[in-house]
């Protein structure tokens, strides 16, 4: 920031020059957390020979199509696309019910050791996965559902984090006489939190939602841990396959199926980013 | 707040054993049920279960046998696992301090009042965390490749070419730029939100007392973001000390594996004992040494955040 000084005259204006580098800094930083995606795009819809290109290549070709057919031959892309979407939304629509009703329970019932219990839910973000990974991989064989679905959805389906996040929202967004002249009026508890709770609280559902189905979207040590079968990788063991092949890196091919990939996630993230960025920064400081 | 929230007192007299205070108690429980069994299959049960099978040796198979410290002494006479351990630190140290102080400098130029775009920057800089790991790894290696284009900028510059997937550092170095790509400006973003949760007025009152720019970073901004730092980077050595994947996709091409000394990380170790190797026991050694190392970072964090931004905004309530 010392560059910043030399404007002294006005403590908020920076100049021309000072606006100038400014603007360039952060330019420069969004130019190199967006270029990957661009490259991506770039190897895969180019000849197998563009990754080694000299100069680098820059610009998009025609080969797309042609790189995603040898995908095609070597991985059940589709299969493990399917896969990914059948476990990710499994996982984020119990996700979301099961954490809104407790978040639900947190911020509007009493009920003995309820702070407790809370901070009990918190204190569990802290530890981290691999302590329990064994353990977890064991009991998943003794269940038989090594190289199954259910190992990836079941332990997923709620999370302390989605309670912490839900209990914030619903606390604050729901009116409490809301719910006392529900339950005047003979409401059920179930009924009430079904009609009266969670269309005020959608919104908080969604974010929740998206967050939670990129994470599970994205995972990989887990997957990997569980899942023997290539009929059931999911897509991230499957893009990883691909890049273990012995004959040679074909980075076309390896580039046509990571944007192919990837672009699902991004087109939901551009469509929702103020949601996603939102519930980011707003669960961000629980401490 | 002691009274329950939702009660009806009407019921009581009707119903002498299930009253709606009872009823709403066992509504709430239930709610929160279904966290509290899954947690303790899953994660506490685990837990537990870890510390335990440290002491016995085990394929998962066979019956266990108890050997004591043995896996401790296994693990910690392997030169392997300190090779680990040396890696996961410095990727870690690498990946995380720059990218830390990155992020910060990001989020106050795009906290200060005259930017413009400044949603399009958000959503531009949060876009590397939404890709998967092992997209941002497979990219990363064409990009860090022999003739790739990290290669062809360095020899441009007059550089040598490094070799970034297969020296000591260059292994290294590949490694942390992809953490560093992946989390920089999610944590400015994370800054950010605790930027704007500072008073104006504050940089008002210091403007009026004749405070320059720089005075008022370190004594209003710094202060007061401290909660963030320290949740940031508590968070980031957390994240680095369990780096995994992009080691294990980066160095497994070929399918020579992901256990190549230049990049083996603790989790990378854990998972081929276990895994790979079938040593359960010396696994959850590694498991349990792990999360001791976790704990001991943690506390050596919040000690220098707390000592680096300075104690001014500790100030209590």
């Amino acid at each position: 920031m010392s560059t910043l000084r030399i404007f002294r005259k006005k403590p908020d204006d920076l100049g021309f020059f000072g606006k100038l580098g400014f603007y360039l800094f952060l330019i420069i930083g969004a130019l190199i957390s967006v270029f990957p995606f661009y490259w991506m795009f770039v190897v895969g819809t180019n000849d197998k020979g563009a990754v080694f290109h000299v100069p680098p290549l820059l610009t998009v070709g025609d080969q797309f199509f042609h790189n995603f057919k040898r995908v095609l031959e070597k991985a059940d892309f589709f299969q493990a696309l399917g896969n990914s979407l059948f476990v990710s939304s499994a996982v984020t629509l119990s996700v979301v019910f099961f954490c809104t009703l407790a978040g639900y329970a947190f911020a509007k019932y009493e009920f003995p050791l309820k702070n407790g219990l809370f901070i009990f839910v918190i204190a569990t973000l802290i530890v981290p996965q691999q302590l329990g990974v064994l353990p977890t991989y064991v009991i998943m064989a003794k269940l038989h559902w090594i190289d199954s679905y259910k190992a990836l959805i079941v332990p997923a389906m709620v999370n302390a984090f989605g309670i912490f996040w839900m209990r914030q929202y619903i606390s604050t967004a729901v009116p409490t006489e809301l719910i006392e002249a529900g339950r005047i009026d003979g409401g059920g508890h179930f009924r009430i939190f079904w009609k009266i709770a969670v269309p005020v609280i959608t919104p908080a559902m969604a974010t929740l939602g998206i967050l939670n189905f990129m994470t599970v979207w994205n995972d990989f040590f887990w997957p990997l841990v569980v899942l023997k079968n290539k009929e059931h990788y999911t897509i991230q063991l499957a893009l990883q396959q691909l890049f273990t092949t012995r004959d040679g890196l074909d980075y076309g091919m390896i580039m046509s199926a990571t944007f192919t990939a990837t672009l699902p996630l991004l087109i939901v993230f551009l469509l929702f980013s103020r949601w996603v960025i939102a519930g980011l920064t707003s669960g961000a400081i629980k401490s | 707040m002691a009274e329950p929230v939702i009660t009806s007192p009407h019921a009581e007299s009707k119903r002498p054993f299930l009253t709606e205070q009872r009823r709403s108690r066992i509504t709430a429980y239930t709610f929160i049920s279904p966290f509290f069994i899954l947690f303790s299959i899953f994660g506490l049960y685990p837990i537990f279960f870890t510390f335990y099978l440290s002491f016995f040796k085990w394929d998962a198979l066979n019956p266990m046998k108890f050997v004591g410290f043995k896996n401790y002494d296994l693990v910690t006479s392997d030169p392997t696992f300190w090779i680990s351990f040396t890696n996961t630190l410095i990727m870690g140290l690498m990946g995380t301090v720059p990218q830390v102080m990155l992020a910060l400098l990001l989020a106050v130029l795009l906290h200060s009042g005259m930017t413009k775009f400044k949603k399009t920057f958000r959503i531009l800089y949060f876009m590397p965390n939404i890709t998967s790991i092992v997209a941002v790894t497979l990219v990363f290696s064409t990009l860090f490749g022999n003739n790739g284009m990290i290669n062809w900028m360095l020899n441009g510059l007059g550089l040598d070419s490094v070799a970034f997937n297969s020296g000591w550092w260059g292994v290294k170095i590949a490694i942390s730029t992809m953490v560093m790509w992946r989390w920089t400006g999610y944590n400015a973003i994370l800054f950010l939100s605790g930027l704007q949760s500072i008073p104006m007025d504050l940089y008002e009152a210091a403007r009026i007392d004749g405070a320059n720019r720089r005075q008022q970073l370190f004594s209003i901004t710094l202060p007061l973001l401290k909660p963030f730092i320290i949740f940031v980077s508590l968070q980031s050595t957390i994240g680095a000390l369990q780096l995994f994947t992009e080691p294990y996709v980066f160095l497994g091409q070929a399918g020579t594996g992901s256990t190549r000394q230049e990049g083996i990380t603790m989790v990378t170790y854990l998972y081929s004992e276990a895994f790979r190797n079938g040593f359960f026991g010396t696994a959850a050694a590694t498991a349990v040494m792990l999360f001791l190392v976790t704990i001991l970072f943690s506390i050596l964090n919040m000690l220098i955040s707390r000592g680096a931004v300075g104690d001014t905004g500790g100030k209590k309530a």
